[in-house]
């Protein structure tokens, strides 16, 4: 039998990065969408940086800005009591860097898509901005919305780079599902490798299928 | 008495051109903004309802101030007492006609006033219907009652008429004159087609690049030719065809084409696109009733 250990901590990282960037991601991909200001596209880059990064490379740069032998990990540990290399805090931190384009970027065309007339119907009718974000924003765009939530998720599933260099193979800490892998195949241990490794692609390869359902309408159809 | 005066750069395709108003409007009144496109006409009313920020001036509305640039005065919209039909209408897709009105009331207001606005504008039976069910007149019929739930000091309307039909047209003018009416607004009108203009508004003021340029009753602006004709029509040039000695030209009025004998030197002054008025008196017009039935929204059967 397996050990069911690293799916779940997966499964822990991937809901607590989701939810954590679903509430930094909707302000941010909201003010994308609609500034004008000069530092937008400078945003926008840094945003979209985790796409074409080697993850070593955003690995490495925050095993070092994190370590305790460091100015800024010193002082995390020492103030905050945080130690966030070879840790799930870590790993946390690391993935809603690594899966901020897959939540941001539909978010932003969802948002960009809605005509701008409905945001300033809402104004004249005399609603504050957040109002208007879960009354009428939110509410036509769910396809973006869960789009955005199911690739972040997914994504985050999909770590490996940035996991293995800022999170280490901790059982019951960092050791997730994708490093388990890595692991029972240097092991030469090619059956429990297989089953990590069926799993991930059929619980990814359902999640996927359930946004592309959903936003092709094909539920909807199949209900008449 | 409604006060405007603002001064506002616009930015353009071709350049920059400034918006410089200052103009009085009686409470009450309804006032038709009426210039081409690209004169300003949409600027102009969302500055008034706070949606674009004006450079300097004033905006006084029924004694409140909107807008002060000296006194640093600047409401948001969400503080003025303004309703504003879009030119897309701008209904909330997630919400039922019902909803749409409802979500407009205020904190602790009587939600009589939706009943009363559903019934005003007869939609009574497809109060649960979402706008994406419903055709282009009734949509704007939605748009002009969820404007009115707060009971504006100031009803602004940005082109509502120009995406639909002759007939539906001019049914949706009489409703903008009922509500217009009922709840005693002082409405301002963006339109610049002449029968809204002269079937609607009290005032005239004509915008041209970003300046009004013409204030007064409409029938006096639109009887300056010094014309008495006892049909007026105005239209849009679509076709001048040459034939023998005179020209024909057809002119798109309403949803029909008309076509009129005109001679060459009246030809000369004229372009594809330009818009004419077309008036005749002394001859004898044939009336004859259209059956339409109410309920059919498109164009009547002939």
């Amino acid at each position: 039998m397996i050990d069911w250990e690293p799916l779940v901590l997966t499964f822990k990282l991937a809901a607590t990065t989701t939810v954590v960037l679903l509430i930094i991601a909707v302000p941010l991909a909201r003010w994308l969408a609609y500034t004008r200001s000069r530092i937008r596209p400078i945003l926008e880059t840094l945003v979209s940086m985790p796409l074409v990064l080697p993850p070593t490379v955003l690995g490495f740069y925050l095993l070092i800005a994190f370590s305790p032998s460091n100015a800024f990990g010193g002082w995390l540990q020492d103030w905050l009591g945080l130690r966030l290399i070879f840790s799930f805090e870590g790993l946390v931190l690391a993935s809603l860097i690594y899966s901020m384009p897959f939540m941001v970027h539909p978010l932003q065309s969802g948002f960009a898509s809605l005509s701008p007339s409905l945001q300033e119907a809402a104004y004249v009718l005399g609603k504050s901005k957040t109002a208007t974000l879960f009354k009428v924003l939110l509410p036509n765009m769910k396809s973006s919305l869960l789009s955005a939530v199911v690739l972040a998720f997914a994504h985050t599933i999909g770590e490996f780079g940035v996991v293995l260099m800022i999170g280490g193979n901790i059982p019951g800490q960092t050791r997730v599902a994708s490093i388990a892998i890595y692991d029972e195949v240097e092991a030469l241990n090619y059956a429990a490798a297989n089953t990590y490794a069926l799993i991930l692609f059929v619980l990814t390869f359902i999640m996927l299928l359930g946004v592309y359902l959903f936003n092709g309408g094909y539920l909807q159809r199949l209900r008449q | 008495m409604i006060e405007l005066a603002f001064h506002k750069t616009l930015h353009s395709a071709d350049g920059t051109m400034p918006l410089r108003v200052d103009l009085r409007i009686k409470q009450g009144s309804f006032a038709c903004l009426y210039g081409k496109s690209g004169a300003g006409k949409t600027s102009f009313a969302r500055i008034v309802a706070g949606l674009l920020a004006a450079e300097a001036g004033r905006i006084r509305v029924n004694g409140a101030t909107w807008y002060d640039s000296e006194a640093g005065i600047e409401l948001r919209p969400q503080q003025r007492s303004v309703g504003f039909v879009f030119q897309d209408y701008a209904l909330f897709p997630n919400m039922t006609v019902e909803e749409n009105l409802s979500f407009a009331l205020r904190r602790g207001q009587d939600a009589g006033i939706v009943r009363d606005l559903i019934e005003l504008i007869e939609l009574g039976g497809l109060r649960d219907r979402r706008p994406a069910m419903l055709s282009g007149g009734q949509r704007q019929r939605v748009a002009l009652a969820r404007a009115l739930v707060q009971t504006p000091a100031l009803l602004l309307l940005d082109e509502p008429l120009a995406a639909l039909d002759a007939a539906m047209r001019a049914r949706l003018q009489q409703y903008i004159l009922r509500v217009h009416r009922e709840y005693r607004l002082s409405t301002i009108l963006i339109s610049h087609d002449v029968s809204d203009i002269l079937k609607m508004a009290d005032t005239l003021l004509h915008l041209e690049h970003g300046g009004i340029v013409w204030q007064g009753p409409p029938a006096k602006y639109f009887g300056r030719s010094s014309l008495s004709g006892k049909f007026q029509f105005s239209g849009e040039l679509i076709a001048i065809e040459a034939q023998d000695v005179v020209f024909i030209l057809s002119i798109l009025i309403g949803g029909n084409v008309v076509k009129v004998v005109a001679d060459e030197s009246e030809v000369k002054a004229l372009r594809i696109g330009d818009r004419l008025l077309v008036a005749s008196k002394a001859f004898n017009p044939i009336i004859r009733k259209i059956d339409v039935n109410p309920d059919d929204e498109r164009i009547p059967r002939s």
